[in-house]
């Protein structure tokens, strides 16, 4: 069989990747393979990952078609300085001030990904106001999923309410 | 180096845990960045030494975390890395370009820090057999434990936040090694892979991603980590690991009712091919000893324990072969020295 790529080797090496349902088979010779970012199976075969962001991201940044679209993937990041263009085609962000700069953007990307964007996970012991009021309003939600188990729907309500009010406050 | 752990089963093969024929292993990795450094892929050299030594001070300040010991990727040669990868104690990522990179293994292998992947710190703890739960909390009280004294990256709306958006969240991929030559052998194995990715898991083969797949061994995984809580997450995991336990045991069983000949005699050939090559490569060893492995589970084979089979497996490769008989070697000769090692270990049963 002919390499995929170059149609001039044989192929000797065959990768499969599962994407959520689709398969996708290549059959590559051995310099395609590398050029592909392809090792041996026991060097482990990296996931061209940061590629696939890259569609994603230019994929969701194109459906975007707003004017004002373009201003707003140039924005650089304070912290590292690095631009949303930047990291659409490296697909790794450089700090934690990047979730900032670019909030609005990776806000949709998060969706594309996670289906979600927003944390539902732990939540660590920091200081602060906006801490103390994610804390207290994670217990509240717990207790409210209590509330409706237990069939307690006048408790239920009370701590809704509760729930409202820190998010107003916020 | 790693002199002392030659001499132990990988902590993903000591056979111990649920299901451990079955599934050989559990493990969660949890990333995490501490604030107002850049990570590491931006990082400059002098940013990535704090990181270490701020790692290095926490593990030192937790009496949980300080009986193990931190390594500078600098200080570790070749073959040690290859050997620490398949060790399953870091990942091959993690070894490739070695600066100011830095690990910690803790006792018993169950725990390990990458220090300075494409995250600050990759937890990682390690079980064998289908531990799910324990695992998660062994490395959520490693973090509790490193939160104590580092002052971890975190958002209010999208949790911890990593390099890559993929991890971002709990920063958690949890994991199952199983091993499921019988629905391969029916066939249905990609029926079971489509289902499962529609569950919001993911589906590998052995040897990291993408690879094709290695004596039958997949890995499966959380897809996403954000959204959802750990818990919840690991309860998925969990769930979905066990409806493919009882598919595999009933392909088996469809196995044996309906081919029992082919089965047994794919079985013993294995076993007569491990007794008798003089060349053997390690990915020979890993298909044939998906063979016996099979054969333990349905009972074809009684005399040759798990620990054996798993011992056969971690000295094929060819870093442990190497480290194992005390000799770094070109591929031609390790291939002749496996053969004859593991003759010698499989002289004694039957």
């Amino acid at each position: 069989m002919l390499c995929d790529d170059c149609k001039n080797n044989n192929a000797t090496i065959q990768v499969t990747q599962i994407i959520n349902n689709d398969k996708m088979t290549l059959n590559l010779c051995q310099k395609c393979a590398e050029k592909r970012g392809f090792r041996s199976p026991f060097e482990g075969v990296p996931f061209p990952l940061a590629e696939f962001l890259s569609s994603m991201i230019t994929a969701s940044a194109k459906t975007g078609d707003k004017p004002h679209t373009k201003t707003v993937i140039e924005t650089r990041c304070p912290g590292c300085g690095m631009s949303f263009t930047e990291f659409a085609q490296k697909g790794r962000l450089g700090c934690g001030g990047c979730y900032k700069a670019f909030r609005p953007q990776l806000k949709d990307l998060l969706r594309k990904i996670h289906g979600s964007d927003s944390h539902r996970g732990k939540i660590p012991n920091l200081p602060g106001k906006e801490m103390t009021h994610l804390r207290e309003e994670r217990k509240l939600q717990e207790e409210l999923k209590k509330a409706i188990e237990e069939e307690n729907f006048e408790m239920a309500a009370r701590i809704r309410d509760k729930i409202k009010g820190l998010q107003t406050e916020k | 180096m790693f002199e002392e752990l030659i001499k132990k089963p990988a902590a993903w093969l000591t056979g111990e845990g649920k299901n451990s024929e079955i599934v050989l292993s559990s493990r969660v990795r949890l990333a995490r960045n501490i604030s107002s450094i850049p990570f590491p892929s931006v990082a400059i050299p002098e940013e990535r030494e704090k990181i270490i030594s701020f790692v290095n001070k926490a593990v030192q300040k937790s009496s949980f975390l300080n009986g193990g010991k931190v390594h500078n990727s600098s200080e570790i040669p070749k073959l040690d890395k290859d050997f620490l990868v398949e060790r399953h104690l870091v990942s091959p990522e993690f070894m490739r370009g070695s600066n100011n990179k830095a690990l910690y293994i803790g006792e018993e292998e169950k725990i390990s820090l990458m220090i300075n992947e494409e995250d600050h710190v990759r937890i990682q703890a390690l079980n064998s057999g289908l531990e799910i739960k324990s695992t998660f909390e062994l490395a959520d009280k490693v973090d509790t434990e490193l939160s104590n004294t580092l002052e971890f990256n975190f958002d209010p709306d999208f949790g911890y936040l990593t390099s890559c958006p993929t991890n971002a969240g709990t920063g958690m991929r949890a994991s199952v090694l199983i091993h499921l030559p019988g629905l391969v052998l029916t066939k249905e194995i990609e029926n079971v892979i489509s289902q499962v990715t529609k569950l919001g898991l993911t589906v590998r083969g052995f040897y990291g991603e993408g690879s094709d797949v290695l004596g039958n061994l997949f890995q499966i995984s959380n897809q996403t980590t954000l959204g959802k809580s750990e818990e919840d997450l690991i309860e998925s995991l969990e769930k979905v690991t066990n409806q493919i336990i009882e598919y595999e045991n009933n392909s088996r069983k469809t196995l044996y009712s309906e081919a029992k000949e082919q089965i047994e005699d794919k079985i013993w050939r294995a076993f007569g091919i491990l007794r008798s090559a003089r060349v053997i490569t390690s990915t020979e060893v890993t298909n044939l000893l998906s063979a016996l492995r099979l054969g333990l589970g349905m009972g074809t084979i009684k005399e040759i324990p798990l620990g054996l089979i798993n011992q056969i497996l971690l000295i094929s490769f060819p870093a442990h072969l190497q480290k194992y008989l005390n000799k770094e070697m070109e591929p031609n000769e390790r291939d002749i020295l496996r053969a004859e090692l593991i003759r010698e270990k499989l002289k004694s049963s039957i």
